[in-house]
């Protein structure tokens, strides 16, 4: 996978994950152009489309795009698999997931992509083994920041 | 989720920033929290810098500049605190890209951290050298992503595997490092470590045919792995849609395409496997089309028996008959890369792909007309035609070009008759006159002339259209050349082929000079009107006054192409009138490649070759060749010549043949005197200009009523 860029309805970026090197100017130029290539599209239109010489792979989630440019020897139907696949974690993790969830709380959505997802191929294939690894780091950012929290005297020898 | 009062903050400057009504409202706010993390990131080490960076992370995605935050990512990725090395590491993948000078800053931190007693640490080093490591990143990272490839347990040998993946596509010397391990890595039954091992293996051989070679070995220990997976009982964590693992399916797959690929023992030993994925694959969801998707593309791609070949295309042939439009799509896709090597086999589902041009999705459209055209045969040809005329009327803009090219040149491959070929052509251009590519008014020109016998035809059928319409250029183009050349057979009133008109001289004349006068038409159209109008005067008798009056008009036309033409017809009236006749006399046959037919190659523009201007004779049976600068290609057409009268005695020069290279020319002598003439000797010259052609003498013919012979030449 080349890139991930996910989408509002209004064309709005809510996360972009790039596994090639560019430029932030290449960058925003390729988003403002398929944004714009995919939002025009109908409804019933089929999921991939032949951009410059990528193959586009991306799917509708309520008011979410997901959009992935893909190699040219990538199976373009795993692709909508693996997006799938994220929508699934991403709905586990926040419990019935919608855009807020995402905008607010979106180096989480990055965390659980990296879980899933390495250098552009799939990591993991068992739902179940990026959860419990997301939980676990979770659980060390908060033990860390417990650690961190400077206690009283009193908190110390426990007596409040 | 555990809500601290620290991220409420960011939730709180996100809120604030979405309130904003306008973009500079929008804007302001930015600059504001700009400031505060800038004047946070000063302060240094306050519990509150990996909130700080996570606001500027935030407010990056919305398009703003946040560079300054570089090397706040750098300290925080080499921060002991597991928060800040978290958002420190997914700031460098968002800030910091291999370009970024910053960026080497890091390879220490990670090289530590690579090595760090907590796997999630590990984790997040990992995943950052794979997501944007340069080259020399990777090379002072290469032993350590290797050691841990071998010595780790699976949580981080899966992600130190897919790091050597990438390290590999950045520095392809490196592969050696990484082959050893590879191999071994098969025998892991995670199959999160057997994935990014199938992933690597892949890269490993697609780089190096020596390593290919290598793993053809590992094949069998592949086909069980599979063997496996589509034969095991339902496990829960792996299933996707009753499909185990789809994912790694999907990986061996690919990768047993490319070892089998021209192999035929490696081939032997995956025939079984492939039959039984290809049967047992149930492909009622994504999931099952994917790995069966993957599966018709590896058989078509090594050497399968005939038997498996056949179940792939009766697969494809499935999936164009599925109700879901992306299976359709991926269908087409395939069809298309093996139409030419199965072609027998694709042809049989020639129907469903047609169909398919109906389509409401333009990208399956495309691919419909791709195959559509990739299918058409001497035996089809009419059926197909049929729905490729109708798929022109209809088809949306972005495709018409493409399906007239390929509208043409199925033509011209299959056509069964000269008047079906024209026809065709004629239909095209009346549909989509407009998106036809500029050869194809001469290359129809060209083969008008040679379809001697439907001249009458064809000048009848594009008079009609020309009468009805002269909105589409190229067709009032060709129709005008035609009506300048045969019009005569228009006058005539009668047609074998087709009902003839009743015209009379002034009807055709009329029909031109409403395209002279239209300005619809192109300069180019004029032209060819304006000739057509002058050759007239040679096939018509009464009106020819009033074309010597239309051409005299022109001579003072603002358009520098249409006055030059007049000002020449008007000279070849005039002055020139005795050799009129043979000026515009009916054209030769033209050779495909002779000038006047291709766009000259000489200049970059290409316009459309003047055949409708005869350049007046000169001097010399070879008319030297046309001045390319204006991008226009005449025609030099070498006419009947009388060159010789006197005595009874009359010589002919009658051009029969020219190609870009040579000229054929026939010298009709002849003697109408009562006398025999003797002593009659040929000598041949030519100019200078030609001192290096080759002068060929033909056969000589004598029509004679002399008692004595002719004698042959030597």
């Amino acid at each position: 996978m080349q890139f991930m860029l996910l989408f509002s309805r209004q064309g709005k970026l809510r996360l972009q994950k790039w596994y090639v090197p560019l430029s932030d100017k290449e960058k925003k130029k390729i988003t403002r152009e398929l944004v714009q290539t995919v939002l025009a599209r109908k409804p019933k239109m089929c999921s991939f489309l032949e951009w410059r010489d990528l193959k586009i792979v991306y799917k509708r989630y309520a008011s979410l795009y997901f959009c992935c440019a893909i190699e040219d020897q990538d199976n373009e139907l795993i692709t909508l698999e693996i997006i799938h696949r994220y929508v699934e974690l991403l709905d586990k993790y926040f419990g019935s997931v919608c855009e807020l969830d995402i905008i607010f709380n979106f180096e989480k959505a990055y965390f659980i992509l990296d879980e899933f997802l390495l250098g552009g191929e799939a990591q993991e294939t068992s739902k179940k083994n990026v959860l419990k690894a997301i939980e676990q780091a979770d659980l060390l950012q908060e033990d860390a920041k417990e650690a961190e929290t400077p206690r009283s005297v009193l908190e110390e020898i426990g007596l409040t | 989720l555990q809500i601290n009062p620290l991220t409420m903050r960011l939730q709180e400057m996100i809120r604030v920033i979405r309130s904003a009504r306008t973009q500079g409202e929008e804007r302001g706010i930015i600059q504001r929290e700009c400031a505060d993390i800038r004047s946070q990131f000063r302060q240094g080490d306050n519990g509150e810098r990996s909130h700080s960076l996570a606001k500027l992370l935030y407010v990056h995605m919305l398009g703003y500049p946040a560079h300054f935050g570089q090397m706040e990512c750098v300290r925080l990725i080499a921060s002991p605190r597991y928060s800040e090395k978290r958002i420190g590491y997914l700031g460098a993948m968002m800030l910091l890209d291999e370009k970024q000078d910053a960026s080497l800053l890091i390879t220490n931190s990670i090289k530590n951290d690579l090595s760090h007693s907590s796997q999630y640490v590990q984790s997040l080093a990992l995943c950052t050298l794979a997501c944007m490591g340069s080259a020399e990143m990777c090379r002072d990272l290469a032993p350590e992503i290797e050691r841990l490839l071998r010595a780790s347990h699976s949580y981080i040998k899966k992600k130190a595997t897919l790091c050597a993946v990438h390290i590999i596509r950045k520095v392809p010397e490196l592969a050696e490092l990484f082959t050893p391990s590879a191999r071994t890595l098969l025998s892991e039954k995670n199959h999160g470590v057997l994935h990014g091992a199938v992933v690597l293996i892949t890269e490993l051989c697609e780089r190096n045919p020596d390593t290919l070679v290598q793993f053809r070995k590992a094949v069998p220990e592949l086909v069980q792995i599979m063997k496996g997976l589509v034969t095991s009982s339902y496990s829960p964590e792996h299933n996707v849609a009753g499909i185990s693992d789809p994912f790694l399916q999907v990986r061996i797959l690919r990768l047993l395409r490319i070892l089998g690929h021209n192999n035929d023992t490696a081939s032997d030993a995956m025939n079984d496997l492939l039959a039984q994925v290809a049967t047992n694959t149930d492909s009622s969801k994504t999931a099952g089309s994917a790995v069966l998707y993957e599966t018709v593309l590896t058989i078509m791609d090594i050497n399968s028996e005939s038997g498996l070949r056949v179940l792939a295309v009766n697969i494809l042939g499935r999936f164009l008959l599925n109700n879901d439009r992306n299976i359709r799509y991926i269908s087409m896709t395939s069809l298309q890369k093996i139409v030419q090597t199965d072609h027998n086999a694709v042809q049989r589902h020639r129907g469903t792909i047609v169909d398919c041009l109906k389509d409401q999705d333009t990208s399956v459209k495309r691919r419909a007309l791709e195959l559509s055209l990739a299918l058409v045969s001497a035996v089809n040809i009419r059926s197909m035609m049929k729905e490729l005329l109708i798929f022109l009327s209809v088809c949306p803009p972005e495709l018409r070009s493409q399906t007239a090219s390929g509208i043409f040149n199925a033509a011209e491959r299959y056509s069964p008759s000269k008047r079906w070929h024209i026809d065709t052509i004629l239909h095209v251009l009346t549909t989509a006159g407009g998106d036809v590519r500029d050869e194809t008014v001469p290359n129809l020109i060209q083969l008008i002339t040679t379809a001697s016998e439907l001249h009458c035809y064809t000048v009848h059928k594009l008079y009609r259209a020309l009468i009805k319409d002269i909105a589409q250029q190229s067709l009032v183009q060709v129709a005008c050349w035609c009506i300048g050349e045969y019009g005569d057979l228009l006058l005539k009133g009668e047609c074998e082929e087709i009902e003839p008109v009743q015209v009379t001289e002034d009807d055709i004349l009329d029909a031109l000079e409403t395209v002279l006068q239209s300005h619809m038409s192109s300069p180019a159209t004029r032209g060819f009107a304006l000739t057509a109008t002058m050759k007239l005067s040679t096939r018509i008798t009464d009106n020819v006054d009033r074309i010597r009056s239309i051409v005299s008009i022109y001579g003072s036309c603002i358009d520098l192409e249409l006055q030059q033409r007049a000002v020449e017809y008007n000279a070849l009236f005039k002055k020139y009138d005795h050799m009129r006749a043979a000026v515009l006399e009916r054209m030769p046959v033209m050779d495909k490649n002779s000038p006047g037919h291709t766009n000259g190659d000489t200049s970059g523009e290409i316009k459309e070759p003047d055949t409708s201007k005869p350049k007046p004779v000169e001097a010399g049976l070879l008319s030297e060749p046309a001045s390319q600068k204006h991008c226009c290609v005449y025609v030099h057409v070498v006419p009947t010549v009388s060159v010789y009268e006197k005595n009874g005695l009359s010589l002919k020069i009658q051009c029969d043949k020219q190609t870009e290279t040579e000229v054929t020319v026939t010298l009709i002598a002849s003697n109408s005197t009562q006398n025999d003439i003797t002593n009659f000797t040929l000598q041949a010259a030519v100019p200078k200009v030609c001192t290096h052609s080759v002068f060929k003498l033909g056969s000589v013919f004598a029509h004679t009523n002399s008692r004595y012979s002719f004698q042959q030449p030597y």
